[in-house]
């Protein structure tokens, strides 16, 4: 397949050739591989196969999403590799090295560091890739019915292909005739969009007269079509066929990743293959996320890079000044380097010189051992059994290896509500039949409450045994036969959309566009109400055993602005009856006079209902006689055939006979919470974070669930609700709002909002207000008002309002942001986000796989943001703080001796420490550190919410955290050189011989810097785990080895030139004074940093540190915590809010504001 | 840098649950579970204020007991680069030359306020002379120096321009070897008799061992030396070859020990390097009486021409080397602040100590 690759790269050659404009249109012709597409608009619709072989290949449906093969992967890795900014500088450093007259040291102190990093990242990258290319080979080698059995990557456009129930679709298809009737057929569409419910697709209308395949062989139809692209819902074509034009839309086609439901088998032309299909289209590369640690860590380093030149020009104009009043006079011994004639340009040599001698301040292995780090983070929540699902078998998993300190900064929550805070498991719970309510408790109160649970299967066969109720009065009712409830149970087995399938007799199962309809269905069929299977025009019911067909008149569609859905329907005895079930504030409106007294019975129970946080609809009947159907459905055809304004049309028609209809009850379902959602958002507010639900719920059903899951509590001072109209409705009751304005004046009312400036608020805002509180001019005032407020719910909103939201946060308040949502609905939220979570469930995979975490239940929240988030912080923060701090300590020592050594580069230490210091002698340590430090144990920072917060005010490491570490770096490397400089300067070994030579010198500076680093690494190391041990004083013990084989005789002889140091390590370590001075300088670096860490720990012990030297604080942490929102929802915040209301004056921001205050003084009153 | 995305632009389509791999539950081990066993200190008062007296109660013993060595031990030091017009070296200083085939002598007299006991370590020190320059550093063949032939006649690049000269190469090559210090000193004793007494000066026993025994070779052996080194030249600054530095075989060519010394380059621009060593003859008699001294200098090697300074330093020596007061004092300055502090913090931690410890 590898080919596939290459022609890539033909394919945009070719089509550069060709044509310059943007390819038009597409024209596949089935059953013809040769006729390849001709991707161009008019000229050359020609056969092109002889033009380009390649050309072929590229419409094959091989897949490739692997970057590499055995040839490519070494130039091309190298080549990637080399992009990043960081290694080009170690390259640029080495070909520096490579110019004698500045090389300050050999080539290898650069080649093998930047070797090893190289190493180690092509190594993770041809791992990557080797998966790739493995899940590539599987794909690629399914088989495939092509009319001849072929393998997956074989298939070619033009082909017509055999599909079989279950099996995935290959290539984006053009359905052509289907076993089922009407060519219809039945998809699952959850790779693509997450969505799992089974939708219709239908045959091109004409070729259904080829219903028998063995003429689909002869068939050569031909299409014309847009260009591949990566709308998933939009298709447009014709196909021309025995010179007769067919249109194509999105209808007719089967895409690739859909997965075939409930149909025998069905033909498909191949339209798109490989990667011109939609599925690999939409494959794009998401964006790649950056922490903010990074970005800082990216500025830093360019600060650092600013310090080098600087200190590159201070050494330089040193250089010039000491060659012109000492080396100059000092040239009988130490003559210039033949280019050199001036000491202007020997000062520009000793810049370079000194760039490479101190580039170590930005240490090649930073970025790699951060990398390192981070995936040690991530296989700790892999591995982490506290957030393992074993119902779903699930484990957590970090997709993305480059944002786990980002966790540990998290303020603001976005959470989808359905599937996410729920189960998304709908039950009928409750219901009222004719004024009488049925149902006890629900889930939550079922602990308290314990009723029997009914059993169904004596009294139906069909039952389903997973249903739960809690009533036997409404079985009761049913048995003695009860009209209303018979006919309430009727509407529920008729009025909606589920389709059956019934593999054997009475084993049914239902597949529901949204799971409230099936809970429905579902208890329809418990009760005796058996839905078995529908036909366009029947619906086949078993009425308490009774086998009914009714004939379906018309089905009037739910939607949005409509909130109901009604069906006609004529029973077997030939009487017309319209059941409608919708939102009960649209479907109370449309009753008969007559029903005033049972609309309020019913009322008070869907308020009740309401209340406990359950999802509430009305049910209502008409009868319809025949004459009026036939009035009906004459203008509902010719409403249906309307070429303008068809939607409006339609509504009209259905509002005209949804009318005067008969109550007949309301149904209560419950979306069960997830288990630990309640405290999970208690521990996150407790924690400072914010937890905001975007749903696409509607508002009532929101403010339920928020307030079951105690994000809205009745301690709240106000619970602000933002409901706007449709648009179109505010456009047009533009005249109205201006007349209510007027009307009724709103008055300012500054008296309550000053008697209240303290108490928690919550913030309910519905989708199209929050439209316009999106504008540009409104959109900061919204910030300042919902961050005010401890809870904000937004319910009503799209996929893509979910996304302006966390946009407005990451904007306006600068604050990390991460969302959460299980659907597909909620990929845009996930992917604008900092950190996008996916819940791993029940909707599909496609959040999951936009996201960069993924787990199973809401709750693992909470461990994935105080443990790991909160660890990862503070770990990255050490060792960043660390790692800073040592390679000033390394690096600077250079500086100091440069006034001593006439500016000449000349290094301190020997070599091959400078090559090894970085990698070897203090990397494992700091990176154990990294990767296994903890301050509090995990239970304590859940215990202790509070601990998250220095996490979300960036306080463990920030510019300020970094120039101290600077500067500590900066003072030991003061200490490491003036200290064996004041020390040795005089001092001589026992044998009389001076230690004041280079040699020695450097051995003393490096041993003391190695030990003054591992003393530092000591004190910061708040977990000593066996591996910290070993790490510590194994990079010791390895220092000292490495050191003594360096200066041995045997590497001498062999190699006299590279290993000059010979001896000098035994002759340096026996001395005292050597190790006097190295104690010596240990304790001037170690002591003031003690003494420090004391201080802060005794006069301003953080809360870690309360918490890890008492490991009983619990009474103390409930103390400290105070009162959130206390005084911070200040007054202005809302004056500002009015006062830019009242500044505009459009009608619509007049309603809307006169929205918020009739909302706020109803929720006050 | 490398970004890291497991499923960067990959869609995984192997059918139902492809992106999270629904796997077995994670294995319960302390190590994945992240509950290894582990020390966790803290820094309390309890530990961190008996460190600091610790330290101190360490550091100051330590630190008076090395300034008192220190004190014991006698140095003079005599400045006889002859800048002054009074310094009797004052006319030798005026040659700038390397070359000048007279020498110049001049002689110093000094006088001991104390007897020297034991060995004395006569030194030479120079003043303002980069040894630690870059390029000077790295004047030098290795190789040639540990008695390589190849290298032996063909110096590495890096002794350029001291590789070559007249077309032969140079031995020992480099910068380094061509500035080599070439006075000669020599020490007498002013006898109150007035007799003026030679005090003998060992050469040998001044470089390290590894220097001498496995860094610095003769090519060919220690025999012969003459022949070793046919075909190559004295270094253009030396007056005589490297094969008549001494007349003792086992301290001529490479292994001769001034020169070793020499070649063992200084950390700092301002060094000493031992020159001789005067052996203690006997327990009765100091090595050096108190009295008058003559320092007899045959004046070679020029050094005012970029403000050098030349000195002779005698000094006896202890356990901890030479006289070195710095390490003793020091020591007990860190030891006393240390000390100082752990009060300083312990008066703190008990009148503003943070209470919230004492919360439970």
């Amino acid at each position: 397949c590898d080919p596939v690759y290459f022609t890539f790269v033909c394919t945009s050659f070719i089509h550069l050739w060709l044509c310059v404009s943007a390819e038009e249109e597409r024209k596949v012709k089935a059953n013809d591989r040769d006729y390849v597409c001709v991707p161009k608009s008019h000229f050359c619709c020609i056969p092109m196969n002889f033009i380009f072989f390649s050309l072929i290949l590229v419409q094959s449906n091989c897949i490739m999403t692997s970057k590499y093969n055995m040839l490519t992967f070494l130039p091309v890795n190298l080549f990637e590799q080399f992009q990043e900014v960081a290694n080009t500088y170690f390259l640029f450093l080495l070909i520096l090295q490579l110019i004698p007259q500045i090389s300050s040291l050999s080539w290898f102190t650069t080649i093998v560091p930047l070797a090893l990093v190289l190493s180690i990242t092509a190594v993770k990258d041809a791992t990557d890739d080797y998966f790739r290319h493995r899940s590539d080979n599987q794909v690629n080698n399914h088989q495939s019915q092509v009319l001849i059995r072929e393998r997956w990557m074989n298939v070619r456009v033009g082909d017509i292909i055999k599909l079989e129930n279950n099996q995935s679709v290959v290539a984006d298809l053009l359905l052509l005739s289907s076993s089922e009737p009407h060519g219809l057929c039945y998809i699952e569409t959850a790779e693509l969009d997450g969505e799992t419910n089974v939708k219709v697709r239908q045959s091109v209308s004409v070729p259904a007269e080829l219903g028998d395949p063995n003429n689909l062989a002869t068939f050569n139809g031909e299409v014309v079509c847009e260009p591949p692209n990566n709308k998933l819902d939009r298709f447009c074509g014709t196909l021309y066929w025995r010179d007769k034009k067919y249109p194509l839309t999105n209808q007719n086609m089967l895409l690739r990743g859909c997965v075939l439901r409930n149909t025998e088998a069905c033909y498909g032309l191949v339209i798109f293959a490989g990667p011109d299909t939609k599925l690999m289209q939409n494959s794009g590369r998401t964006k790649f996320k950056r922490t903010s640690i990074d970005r800082l860590m990216n500025t830093l380093v360019l600060w650092i890079f600013g310090f080098l030149v600087c200190m590159g020009v201070i050494l330089a104009v040193g250089n010039a000044v000491w060659e012109k009043e000492v080396g100059s006079l000092f040239q009988s011994y130490l003559p210039w380097d033949p280019p050199v004639d001036n000491f202007l340009f020997s000062a520009f040599l000793s810049f370079w010189s000194y760039v490479i001698i101190l580039n170590t301040v930005v240490p090649i292995s930073l970025y790699v051992s951060v990398e390192v780090i981070r995936l040690g983070h991530s296989y700790f929540i892999n591995w982490d059994r506290q957030m393992f699902c074993s119902q779903c078998n699930t484990a957590a998993e970090a997709r993305t290896t480059t944002l786990n300190e980002e966790l540990g900064q998290v303020e603001y929550v976005f959470s989808d509500k359905t599937g996410t805070l729920t189960q998304n498991i709908m039950s009928f719970n409750k219901c009222s039949i004719n004024g009488q309510a049925y149902g006890k408790g629900t889930s939550r109160e079922k602990n308290t409450e314990r009723s029997k649970r009914l059993d169904f299967t004596p009294f139906n066969p069909l039952a389903n045994p997973d249903f739960c109720f809690y009533d036997e009065k409404l079985l009761e009712s049913v048995k003695v036969g009860d009209w209303h409830s018979h006919e309430y149970f009727r509407l529920l087995s008729l009025c909606h959309t589920v389709m059956s399938e019934e593999k054997s007799e009475g084993e049914l199962v239902y597949k529901a566009q949204s799971p409230d309809e099936g809970a429905l269905v579902k208890a329809a069929r418990n009760f005796g109400f058996v839905f078995r299977s529908r036909t366009p025009g029947t619906i086949t019911t078993t009425e308490l055993g009774r086998t009914v067909t009714y004939s379906l008149l018309a089905i009037l569609d739910f939607n949005n602005i409509r909130k109901r859905m009604s069906v006609i329907v004529r029973n077997p005895a030939g009487r017309i009856r319209l059941y409608c079930k919708g939102a009960d504030t649209v479907l109370l409106e449309r009753l008969h006079p007559c029903n005033q007294e049972l609309m309020t019975i019913t009322s008070d129970h869907l308020n009740e209902y309401a209340a406990d946080g359950l999802r509430t609809l009305a049910l209502a009947y008409r009868d319809v006689s025949e004459e009026e159907w036939e009035v009906w459905s004459e203008s509902h055809r010719s409403a249906d055939k309307a070429v303008d304004c068809r939607e409006d049309r339609l509504a009209a028609a259905y509002d005209k006979i949804e009318q005067d209809m008969m109550l007949l009850g309301a149904t209560a379902i419950e979306d069960k919470l997830q288990e630990g959602v309640s405290e999970t958002i208690a521990l996150l507010s407790l924690a400072n974070i914010k937890v905001w639900v975007l749903t696409g719920d509607k508002q009532e059903t929101a403010v339920n669930i928020g307030y079951s899951c105690k994000m809205l509590t009745d301690d709240m001072m106000e619970v602000f609700t933002i409901s706007g109209r449709t648009v179109q409705r505010q456009e047009g009751d533009g005249v109205a709002g201006d007349d209510q304005l007027q009307g009724s004046p709103c008055p300012l009312p500054p008296t309550y909002l000053m008697d209240n400036i303290s108490g928690e608020f919550g913030l309910i805002i519905n989708g199209h207000s929050l439209a316009h509180a999106l504008e540009a001019d409104m959109e900061v005032e919204f910030v300042s008002t919902a961050c005010a407020c401890k809870a904000v719910i937004c319910c009503r909103v799209t996929p893509l309002q979910k996304a302006q939201v966390v946009e407005l946060i990451k904007k306006h308040k600068k604050a990390v942001t991460l969302a959460i949502g299980d659907g597909a609905n909620d990929v845009s939220m996930i992917k604008s986000a900092h950190i996008g979570v996916g819940i791993s469930g029940q909707e599909g995979i496609q959040a999951v796989l936009a996201s960069d975490y993924s787990f199973a239940q809401f709750r693992f929240l909470q461990r994935l943001l105080l443990v790991h988030g909160r660890w990862s912080y503070l770990r990255m923060c050490r060792f960043l703080c660390y790692f800073f701090y040592k390679n000033f300590a390394f690096t600077m020592v250079h500086f100091w001796f440069g006034f001593f050594c006439g500016f000449s580069a000349q290094t301190v230490y020997d070599q091959f420490f400078i090559t090894l210091y970085n990698i070897v002698y203090t990397s494992l340590p700091v990176l154990a550190m990294g990767i296994f430090d903890q301050d509090v144990p995990d239970h304590r920072s859940l215990e202790c919410p509070k601990l998250y917060e220095p996490g979300q005010l960036n306080l463990l490491f920030n510019k300020k955290e970094f120039f101290i570490c600077i500067a500590q770096g900066i003072y030991t490397s003061v200490v490491l050189f003036f200290m064996p400089y004041a020390v040795l300067s005089n001092a001589t070994q026992s044998t009389g011989v001076p230690l004041a030579d280079y040699q020695t010198f450097a051995a003393t500076t490096a041993t003391a810097l190695v030990i003054v680093v591992s003393v530092q690494i000591a004190l910061d190391t708040g977990f000593w785990t066996v591996i910290n041990h070993v790490f510590v004083w194994g990079s010791l013990g390895l220092y000292f080895t490495i050191m003594l084989a360096l200066h041995s005789q045997t590497l001498f002889r062999i190699f006299p030139k590279q290993f000059h140091f010979v001896g000098c390590a035994q002759s340096t370590l026996l001395q005292p004074v050597v190790w006097l001075t190295i104690a010596l300088a240990t304790a001037i670096c170690i002591v003031p940093v003690l003494a420090f860490r004391f201080l802060k720990l005794d006069l301003k012990p953080q809360l870690s540190d309360t918490v890890r030297t008492h490991l009983c604080v619990s009474v103390a942490i409930t103390t400290v915590i105070p009162r959130y929102f206390a005084v911070c929802l200040s007054i202005h915040d809302f004056a500002d809010f009015f006062g830019a209301l009242f500044k505009g004056n459009s009608p619509i921001r007049s309603i809307f504001l006169c929205e918020i205050l009739r909302n706020s003084c109803f929720f006050f009153s | 840098m490398m970004p890291t995305s497991y499923e960067d632009g990959h869609i995984s389509v192997s059918g139902a649950g492809g992106g999270s791999m629904p796997g077995k539950k994670p294995e319960n081990t302390a190590f994945k579970q992240q509950r290894l066993p582990a020390w966790q200190p803290v820094l309390t008062a309890g530990t961190v204020l008996p460190a600091f007296f610790i330290i101190g109660l360490i550091f100051i013993p330590i630190g008076i007991g090395l300034y008192v060595t220190s004190m014991n031990i006698k140095e003079f030091q005599i400045d006889y680069t002859g800048v002054d017009m009074s310094s009797p070296c004052y006319n030798c200083s005026q040659n700038f030359s390397w070359n000048s085939s007279r020498p110049c002598a001049c002689s110093l007299p000094f006088y001991l306020d104390q007897p020297y006991d034991s060995n004395v370590f006569m030194y030479y020190g120079l003043s303002n002379f980069y040894q630690n320059h870059r390029r000077y550093v790295k004047s030098r063949d290795d190789s040639q120096l540990n008695g390589n032939q190849e290298s032996l006649k063909d110096p590495s690049k890096e002794c350029e321009p001291y590789a070559w000269s007249s077309s032969k190469p140079i031995a020992p090559c480099g910068a380094i070897a061509n500035s080599m210090f070439n006075d000669t000193l020599e020490l007498f004793y002013n006898d109150p008799n007035g007799s003026k007494v030679q005090i003998p000066l060992t050469a040998t026993g001044i470089a390290w061992w590894t220097d001498k025994h496995v860094k610095f070779r003769n090519p060919g052996g220690n025999e012969n030396l003459p022949a070793a080194f046919q075909g190559t030249t004295k270094p253009v600054n030396w007056h005589w070859p490297v094969y008549e530095l001494d007349s003792d075989p086992e301290n001529n060519g490479f292994i001769n020990e001034d020169f070793i010394v020499w070649m063992r380059t200084a950390a700092l621009p301002t060094f000493r390097k031992l020159y001789r060593i005067i052996q203690r003859k006997n327990n009765m008699v100091p090595t050096l009486p108190r009295g008058n001294y003559t320092l007899e200098v045959v004046y070679n090697y020029p050094v005012r021409s970029f403000d050098g300074r030349k000195r002779v330093i005698l000094s006896t020596i202890s356990w901890m080397g030479g006289k070195n007061p710095f390490l003793g004092i020091a020591y007990i300055t860190v030891g006393s602040v240390c000390f100082l502090l752990g009060v300083v913090l312990l008066i703190i931690h008990h009148k503003y100590g943070s209470r919230n410890n004492i919360a439970t």
